[in-house]
């Protein structure tokens, strides 16, 4: 939106080759005519999908709790008695739909988190020192905050309709303690970040420098406390407290007992705090990727490097914070979810002392792990003790017990690409720092402007792993997750809307990834120089 | 009287609120992104687009709040209309994904194709959700069948009855009207003289399907005046709802746009006052067994939870009406393009 150059056209663009940007342009739009002429083709045909029963109709909605293929429980006789394709079954589909979309989402909501809070950084080096080198990083970094904002607006809308699309049953059940967790999101969070958002954008010739910095920290608030309550809702969800079940005429609800107790439920800070500072390596990430491209391209040098010191300071802080953070989380779940934590590990006996996986395959059948472990280790960790016993999946009824091989998986990545950072984080340092020779090290730089998919998967691994371990439950212990689904929809209509966001998705991402990488090839620009604020 | 006082029945005007709020704000901008369409030149559709740029995100909030509010008040309800208007809720999400994108990235290129496939999208979607809010309240205001366990039994083709679709049709009327009321309001020149046009025009669609819809309302759903047939001095705000509509060709005649705002504002807050009080106690009616609905008090969450709700209000609404007015206050004015605009 605040693209100068192009809205007026006379700046031209003279960093982006036209011949390139030409055949990239041409790309695109053919991809752009596909994508839509099927987008708008579908709906028609989704509405023929409604009746569609993918099922056959005795099927009574449950247990059919397990369906991916490496998830082995109880729950296959079922499944394969079944004249369908487990794939087909409502439950399946809406929970694939859940995760894409959730998964989609969470690409953007961390980078606002962050790089909000490294504005605030900007702007106040800028309102203190008034160098305008901090300006023109205040301005090129809002730029790229409005795009992922408006991302995250865009596909955040559908997280919180789908709890009543899908999730009926669930949201019945949870509605009175679930609920006030959103709404106080909307209220609290929404509001802010939106309002303040537009002074952020539109604010600088009509606020001075310090009501503008006042903006950019309401917005970063915004974003934070909007962290909060999701988070706070999630964690209820992994560690319920602070309600009972009650009876009602029609069917059993959740009711609340202790707002507070909901609020901090065992696991809500941890999984806060870890939240966090995963969305700020995030953002540090994300900043050091394009700062270190523009030191290769020996271009902005300037702008690269004070954004790469900001940076790097961040990616620090926060790649060691989620070594603090996910161990502290680590110790929650295994004292609030021991089947998640035997299932991070694939830990089978009942009670053993456990080692830690460095990698690792799961062979379920055998009950045993191909792979190299730190003997001892998980014991230590979570009972202080290596000889300590860990409860394992065994002490679990197979209906209780989370899929092993994708939980332990995406744990061991999450982990290794934790510990990659911080490493990176560290070689930064001691470049940037001690050696002073880190703007010369190409080898270095291009680390750095791959990591930025490092946080990423590393936010996305860590959510499956806490969601698919909190499996087969929807609210741990509390109810199932089969049992949550919504009665009204059936499968052919999930379908349809799971391949409706499917192609949205593809789609958007696409033009996230173009428009973005237009704006990194635009870079800072010159006017970015001159004072932006209200003068008085 | 008492009744009043009620917790459930707090919220349920609280939900109301909300309601009046995200249909007075995002109004305008759904008008205005059903309106630019009419326009070719791409300076007033940035006009307008801009006009509209610092806001729009914040009057979508008011929906997600109550969507918000909705779900922790009456779970209930927000569970069955969710589920039961499944698709109709996918193609509004569909049109409210397309909508904050199209604004956002319209102005980021400057291709023909580009700019044009954005606005399309802007003007479609903008339409397709005013429209599917519209028929989902047509429905509620209709019934809808509901079995037992409270889970809607029809399909989505059954939400397409002419009663509801004309409910439809007259909220895309009255946004357009509003939208149209707001582009003049923020507009100068040579798009103002335009947009001045535009606004007799929807004045006049928006007075048909009000016409249409109150009469068929009378004759078709009766229930929805029984209150005011029981307590007559109910019966002012129909009239003033009338008398608000009938002031803003009057306001735009002398000239007082920003007056013929308030008024269509207004018209908006009394018509679905009107609607949440012929529903109540109803939140959701169940056709053809009326003993299936969903009420404030069979669907409410508990008193613990409504209480907990109301102090969030109360710490809240207040922060967000105050920030929330100083942020249109700062952008007053007419809409200028600068460097910094969509």
């Amino acid at each position: 939106m605040i693209d100068r150059t192009l809205s007026i056209g006379e700046r031209a663009t003279p960093e982006i080759k036209p011949s390139r940007n030409g055949l990239r342009l041409a790309v695109l739009r053919a991809f752009l005519a596909s994508v839509l002429a099927l987008l708008v083709r579908f709906p028609f045909a989704l509405l023929f999908l409604e009746g569609v029963e993918l099922l056959p109709p005795q099927w009574d909605g449950g247990p059919g709790l397990c369906h991916l293929p490496s998830c082995r429980t109880g729950a296959d006789e079922v499944l394969s008695a079944r004249r369908w394709h487990p794939a087909m079954d409502p439950v399946f589909l809406s929970r694939v739909q859940f995760g894409l979309t959730i998964a989609f989402h969470y690409i953007y909501p961390p980078l606002s988190i962050g790089l909000g809070g490294m504005l605030v950084i900007m702007e106040s080096l800028y309102v203190k020192t008034r160098n305008p080198l901090y300006q023109q990083l205040t301005r090129f970094w809002v730029r790229i905050f409005a795009l992922t904002f408006a991302l995250g607006v865009a596909s955040g809308v559908v997280m919180e309709f789908q709890f009543g699309t899908n999730w009926a049953m669930y949201s019945r059940f949870v509605g009175d303690v679930f609920g006030s967790a959103l709404a106080a999101e909307g209220i609290f969070a929404f509001f802010l970040e939106s309002g303040f958002l537009a002074l952020l954008l539109f604010g600088w010739d009509k606020l001075g420098p310090r009501m503008h910095l006042f903006s950019t920290t309401m917005v970063a608030l915004g974003a934070h406390f909007s962290a909060i309550w999701i988070v706070v809702a999630d964690s209820w969800m992994q560690t319920p407290a602070g309600f009972h079940v009650v009876e009602a005429a029609l069917r059993r609800r959740a009711e609340i007992t202790d707002f507070w107790a909901v609020v901090f439920n065992p696991s809500s800070v941890v999984r806060l705090a870890h939240t966090l500072v995963g969305a700020w390596s995030a953002a540090a990430f994300f900043v050091l990727s394009v700062s270190a491209y523009y030191l290769l391209k020996r271009r902005h040098q300037e702008f690269a490097r004070a954004s790469m010191q900001i940076a790097l300071i961040v990616a620090l802080v926060a790649s060691l914070g989620s070594l603090v953070t996910g161990h502290s989380s680590g110790l929650v779940v295994a004292q609030h979810q021991p089947a998640k934590l035997a299932a991070m590990e694939a830990h089978f006996p009942a009670a053993a002392p456990a080692g830690m996986y460095l990698f690792g395959w799961v062979k379920e059948d055998e009950q045993r792990v191909i792979g190299s472990s730190i003997p001892g280790m998980l014991s230590l960790l979570a009972r202080g003790d290596a000889s300590a016993p860990v409860t394992g999946l065994s002490a679990f009824p197979p209906q209780d017990r989370p899929p092993v091989q994708p939980v332990f998986q995406s744990f061991h990545a999450m982990v290794a690409i934790g510990m990659a950072l911080i490493a990176l984080a560290l070689l930064g340092a001691i470049f940037l720092w001690w050696l002073g020779t880190l703007h010369q090290t190409r080898w270095l730089l291009w680390l750095f402007v791959f990591a930025v998919a490092g946080p990423q998967l590393a936010n996305q691994l860590g959510w499956f792993t806490a969601e698919v371990g909190r499996q087969p439950w929807i609210v741990y212990g509390v109810m199932r997750t089969t049992e949550g689904l919504s009665r009204a929809v059936t499968a052919g209509q999930v379908l349809g809307s799971l391949v409706l966001f499917t192609l949205i998705y593809l789609l958007l991402f696409v033009l996230f990834i173009f428009l973005l990488d237009q704006k990194i090839r635009h870079g800072p620009l010159a006017d970015d120089l001159e004072v932006a604020y209200r003068r008085r | 009287m008492s009744a009043l006082f009620d917790l459930p029945v707090i919220w349920y005007g609280l939900v109301g609120v909300l309601l009046i709020g995200y249909a007075f704000l995002d109004g305008f901008d759904l008008g205005v992104g059903a309106l630019h369409l009419f326009t070719r030149k791409d300076e007033h559709r940035r006009l307008m687009l801009n006009s509209i740029g610092p806001v729009w995100d914040g009057n979508e909030v008011w929906l997600v709040t109550g969507g918000g509010a909705l779900f922790a008040a009456f779970p209930e309800v927000y569970a069955t209309v969710f589920s039961g208007f499944y698709l109709a809720m996918i193609l509004l999400l569909f049109a409210l994904i397309f909508r904050a994108v199209a604004i956002e990235f319209r102005s980021k290129q400057t291709m023909a194709w580009w700019r044009r496939m954005w606005d399309v999208s802007f003007g479609v979607a903008s339409v397709l959700c005013s429209l599917l809010l519209g028929v989902a309240f047509g429905n509620i205001v209709w019934g809808i069948p509901l079995d037992a366990q409270r889970e809607f039994t029809g399909t989505f083709w059954s939400l397409l009855n002419p009663f509801a679709l004309g409910v439809g049709v007259t909220t895309v009327a009255l946004f357009m009207m509003h939208g149209a009321i707001y582009t003049v309001l923020k507009n100068e020149g040579e798009l103002q003289a335009v947009a001045r046009g535009w606004v007799n025009n929807t004045i006049i669609f928006f007075v048909i399907c009000y016409g249409i819809t109150t009469m068929a309302t009378l004759v078709y759903v009766p229930h929805m005046v029984r209150h005011i047939q029981a307590y007559p001095v109910l019966f002012v705000l129909p009239l003033l709802t009338m008398l608000a509509i009938a002031n803003i060709p009057r306001e735009i005649h002398h000239g007082r746009d920003f007056a013929a705002f308030l008024s269509s504002g207004a018209a908006i807050a009394g018509l679905m006052s009107l609607v949440g009080i012929g529903m109540f106690p109803y939140l959701v009616l169940a056709r053809p067994d009326p003993s299936l609905s969903l009420t404030v008090y069979n669907a409410a969450s508990s008193p613990k939870t409504l209480t907990i709700m109301l102090i969030i209000a109360a710490i809240g609404v207040p922060l967000v009406l105050a920030y929330t007015s100083s942020i249109y206050y700062i952008f007053r004015g007419k809409t200028k393009l600068d460097p910094m605009s969509y």
